[in-house]
């Protein structure tokens, strides 16, 4: 035991930490335990005032949610491969695109931050500012991004594409997280090529290593760090993004586009089925931690 | 990078130009739309305005309370920054300086709520709120420090990572001079650790203030008439003025600026607080 | 039990051991009371119900604390106070929502007696009292401001197409539409992508096809030849008419088609009767449009209804957990007088839900006649059902997918029709 009026040094650490710990408690697990329990329920508006009333569901939840040949859960699935590939897509292309600008400024001198703090405003914009302008590029008849195709004479006056609608939704919603997340690739990577440090391409480049090599066999193995938790952190939010389909979208996104956010979103707050929500958002984060469990055990992270 | 070819530099160059480019267009349409007279964004889109006016930007203020709005967002972003910082910094303090029981699990288990669904947790979240209040009398819903308390444990895993990893490459020897100079922990923590980790800090501090003051989904359950913040108050505002694409684009400039102008403030320190955190 | 079982158990005793319980607080002398948003803006609104307040207030000595809540985060709103108790006293509610809410029970009964306090049930028109809970059980909400759908046409652009009179039968409107249709000018323009228009339009359309949207024990049957052939009449405005405008099918927030009529885009829209706020916004001036009732198949349909409109507007409830539920009641009675009915609906461009509020002369001119006609003698109430919210979700977010169909090129016969409609019955089937 430690003196009076000191506090026991084996306490000390927990004492950091009990802020921290607490109000992860209280605003995220112990919310999420509520939300377990919720997909257990039968948790429909009949019970919303008195969940003790709502009848004990069980598994019946999970069982409609992954029924792929019932209506729901098709649409699950449906919205789940929809979100795979725009997670896939959209986190490959933010590192690509985040790692050749980060390259790229890292060898310019003249104008160097200056270009470093214009790629990062697309990340700092608020999300819902960012989105709705994206969605005044993509209005048919008045957005730029049919206007400037027009001009190339690549489609005619009678002829506009929807870009909100339809299957070219995707790829609406693809280039508007592509734009707001690719600057933090860009930022982290920007960060950890500035840790190497410079002697090691001195060391090579004297060994007689093209540029080409340097990147290879200094850079990139040395960024091999920075880019798993990177592509983690990337996967989770991107998976998890609400405020881009939600806003560019609303509420009733093209069935092209049907990210799983919106569709649990849907599925709980629209039509009041929050045991049935419940159970997709647990089903969600089921698949988030085996994904994201099973790549850094594959990457062997600390 | 050593050896690099000539002409790499034109690449370079066209490559810079291409990625400014991508960033500029929207912005540039953002920022002329929100000068366009109402016609303007009406009719097809063109480059320039016919007429540079600055209308949608009064008529914003006088449809909705966006004063109040900008002021609760404000408060809302600052409080839950600062107990984010206070929070994160003491978590990562013990994290990085301490080795006892259960520190890996708590590391995992602070990061892994980062997965966790929004939606999971929404309505959850809202009740029990409404039971602290019942029970203690602590109102979190429809109140700012309830906005504040969700907002800070949003950022706050990302935050103690980053800074783990800041403090872990500051020497060990510089605080432990300190505590056998008979500072405590505390003090060692205050004079020598957060001094020398100032730019992690203020790195933190800028990712914190961005998260709230972007969030949509909970502010809009969480919130009152009186306590609404801008991320919501927006939406309702475009909503109602649909077509008006000027003035919305006048209203996301408005939003955007404070903290657009924070973040490219300080970005130099986000990307030092990174090089020395995350990266090692 | 392990620790996860445990700490499960506890989070779920901790929220539902305090759910149900008077969070409130209410004091005899204040209320809550939540507006939804029916002004021009937030404010808008704050500026006509906060003088009429203080009259609640004077005669009352009770005072109202007001909110006005955006439409967007109304309905989240009201959810999260049902769940938790924790809410307003007096709250407005969209009446297509007043089964699907008193299903959970978080509103208080109007029974006979309550009724009879406000007046009596002969008071209010019979459609809005319909629309205010399901049939066989307790309404546990009132009529507060009426809404039914009509033409809007612009005055303008007949005279130049040289249509004297408003279309009554569809087939007249399509002519009609037809002819005001040329250049960057469209004959109607619809908002194809707002699933709540899409979902009122299929069911005006489907009562004048004679389709049901419930059998007779509930269950959805929206792919009925009825209901097929309603939504068909409906999208071939753009589809084969080519009287819409297909960038029609990317509108949705409710003021885009409206924008249309007023700026002589398009000639006419079907909508609901609060459509002045939104056109004097726009810059027409009352004169310069028309309102006539939503035309009808010409020969009536077999089992067809003489339908034109739902019974549209705003209900008023009371929370069960109020904890002042006495001035709570008061403040319903205050709000359906005919006094405040007067102010209110002439207000915000809506229609009087008590028949004693209509001899003011605000109320008689012919658009206002037209509509309270419709709303009291063709116009039908939404399914009452608990389900109703599943309803509209599942019905007009297929046919925003069908519109978008349609405007991408792609041909939507019945067969896609059908399709669609099967898939968003099957939805709702497996869903509630």
């Amino acid at each position: 035991m430690a003196e009076r009026g000191r506090v026991s040094g084996k306490a000390l650490p927990y004492l950091f930490l009990l802020p921290a710990l607490l109000l992860e408690l209280l605003v995220h697990v112990l919310p999420m335990l509520v939300g377990v329990g919720m997909s257990l329920l039968k948790l429909t508006q009949f019970f919303l005032r008195n969940w003790s009333a709502a009848p004990f569901a069980g598994l019946s939840n999970y069982t409609v949610a992954l029924d792929f040949n019932g209506a729901v859960g098709g649409a699950l699935l449906h919205s789940f491969a929809v979100t795979l590939a725009f997670t896939v897509l959209v986190v490959a292309g933010s590192w690509l695109l985040g790692f050749t600008a980060a390259f790229l400024v890292q060898g310019q001198r003249r104008g160097r931050g200056l270009l470093r703090t214009l790629f990062l405003v697309p990340y700092a914009l608020p999300a819902y500012a960012a989105v709705i302008t994206w969605s005044f590029l993509f209005q048919r008849d008045t957005g730029l991004v049919n206007g400037v195709l027009a001009d190339l004479h690549l489609v005619g006056a009678g002829d506009r594409p929807f870009w909100l609608l339809g299957g070219n939704s995707f790829l609406a919603v693809l280039v508007v997280a592509l734009w707001r997340t690719w600057p933090f690739a860009f930022l982290v990577l920007t960060s950890g090529m500035q840790a190497i440090p410079h002697d090691l391409y001195e060391a090579a480049a004297l060994d007689g290593a093209t540029m080409r090599q340097q990147v290879r066999r200094v850079m990139l193995p040395l960024l091999r760090p920075v880019n798993q938790v990177l592509l983690v952190v990337l996967f989770l939010w991107t998976f998890n993004d609400f405020n881009t389909p939600y806003v560019l979208f609303g509420a009733g996104a093209p069935a092209e586009a049907d990210l799983l956010s919106v569709h649990i979103y849907q599925n709980s707050f629209l039509t009041w089925n929050f045991g049935l929500g419940s159970a997709m958002s647990v089903l969600l984060l089921v698949f988030l931690s085996l994904a994201t469990g099973l790549y850094l055990r594959s990457r062997r992270v600390r | 990078m050593f050896g690099e070819p000539h002409w790499f530099r034109w690449v370079r160059r066209a490559g810079l130009a291409v990625f400014a480019l991508i960033v500029l267009v929207p912005l540039w349409v953002m920022i002329t739309s929100a000068l366009k007279p109402l016609r303007d964004v009406q009719a097809q889109f063109r480059w320039l305005p016919t007429e540079w006016t600055l209308s949608p930007f009064v008529d914003i203020w006088s449809t909705i309370p966006l004063g109040r709005y900008f002021v609760n967002s404000l408060v809302v972003a600052l409080g839950a920054t600062l107990l984010s910082l206070l929070v994160a910094v003491s978590a990562a303090y013990a994290i990085s300086r301490y080795r006892f029981r259960g520190r890996r699990l708590f590391s995992l288990a602070i990061l892994s709520t980062q997965m966790f669904p929004g939606i999971l947790f929404l309505l959850p979240l809202f009740l029990i709120y409404v039971n602290i209040a019942q029970t203690t009398g602590i109102v979190l819903v429809g109140t700012l420090p309830g906005l504040v308390i969700t907002y800070l444990t949003f950022s706050l895993p990302f935050s103690v990572w980053m800074l783990v990893g800041y403090f872990e490459s500051i020497p060990r020897e510089l605080d432990e001079a300190a505590l056998v100079d008979g500072t405590g922990p505390l003090g060692a923590l205050l004079r020598v650790v957060v001094p020398a980790a100032l730019p992690g800090i203020v790195a933190v501090a800028v990712y914190a203030f961005m998260t709230a003051w972007g969030e949509v989904l909970f502010a809009s359950v969480l919130t009152s008439d009186s306590t609404r913040t801008l991320a919501i108050g927006l939406p309702a505002y475009s909503t109602q003025s649909g077509v008006y694409w000027n003035q919305v684009m006048a209203a996301g400039l408005v939003v955007s600026v404070p903290v657009v102008a924070g973040f490219l403030l300080l970005q130099r320190y986000l990307v030092q607080g990174l090089t020395s955190g995350a990266v090692k | 039990m392990n620790k996860l079982g445990v700490a499960l158990a506890a989070a779920l005793l901790l929220s539902a051991g305090c759910t149900g319980q008077s969070g409130n607080g209410s004091s005899p002398t204040t209320l809550t009371y939540w507006a939804s948003n029916q002004g021009s803006s937030l404010d808008n609104d704050r500026q006509v119900l906060q003088p009429e307040l203080e009259e609640f207030t004077k005669q009352t000595g009770i005072t109202v604390k007001l909110e006005v809540v955006p439409w967007p985060d109304l309905l989240n709103r009201i959810l999260a106070a049902a769940t938790s108790g924790q809410g307003p006293d007096v709250i407005n509610i969209g009446n297509t929502w007043a089964a699907s809410l008193q299903a959970t029970g978080a509103f208080a009964p109007f029974d006979d007696s309550a009724l009879n306090g406000l007046g009596g049930a002969q008071r209010f028109l019979a459609g809005s009292l319909a629309a205010t809970g399901a049939a066989g059980q307790t309404r546990t909400s009132v009529p507060l401001y009426g809404l039914a759908y009509g033409l809007f046409y612009n005055k303008k652009l007949f005279r130049e197409a040289g249509i004297g009179q408003p279309p009554t039968t569809w087939e007249e409107l399509t002519a009609d539409a037809k002819r005001l249709t040329h250049g960057d000018q469209w004959g109607l323009a619809v908002e194809g992508s707002s699933i709540t228009e899409n979902a009122h339009h299929a069911f005006i359309l489907g009562q004048q096809y004679g389709s049901d949207l419930f059998d007779a024990s509930g269950k959805p049957q929206f792919d009925t030849p009825q209901q097929v052939a309603a939504v068909r009449q409906y999208l071939e405005f753009m589809g084969t008419d080519k009287v819409v405008n297909p960038s029609n099918a990317e509108y949705g927030n409710g003021t885009q088609a409206l924008h249309d009529l007023a700026t002589g885009k398009a000639g006419m829209v079907l909508w609901q009767g609060n459509a002045e706020t939104v056109l004097k916004a726009n810059g027409m001036s009352p004169e310069d449009y028309g309102v006539a009732p939503m035309p009808f198949p010409q020969p009536t349909p077999a089992d067809g209804k003489h339908i034109n409109s739902l019974v549209a507007g705003i209900n008023l409830a009371v929370f069960a957990n109020s904890g002042n539920k006495d001035g709570a009641m008061r403040f319903v009675k205050f709000l359906t007088s005919a006094e405040e009915q007067r102010k209110l609906n002439k207000s915000f461009g809506t229609l009087p839900v008590v028949q004693d509020a209509y001899q003011d002369p605000a109320f008689q001119s012919p658009a206002i006649k037209s509509f309270q006609q419709v709303l009291a003698g063709s116009a039908a109430p939404l399914p009452q059902i608990a389900q109703e919210s599943q309803f509209e979700t599942t019905v007009g977010g297929a046919i925003k997918d069908l519109f978008a169909q349609i405007a991408g090129g792609k041909p939507v016969g019945d067969a896609e029709i059908r399709a669609a409609l099967s898939a968003a019955q099957q939805k709702m089937a497996t869903g509630g």
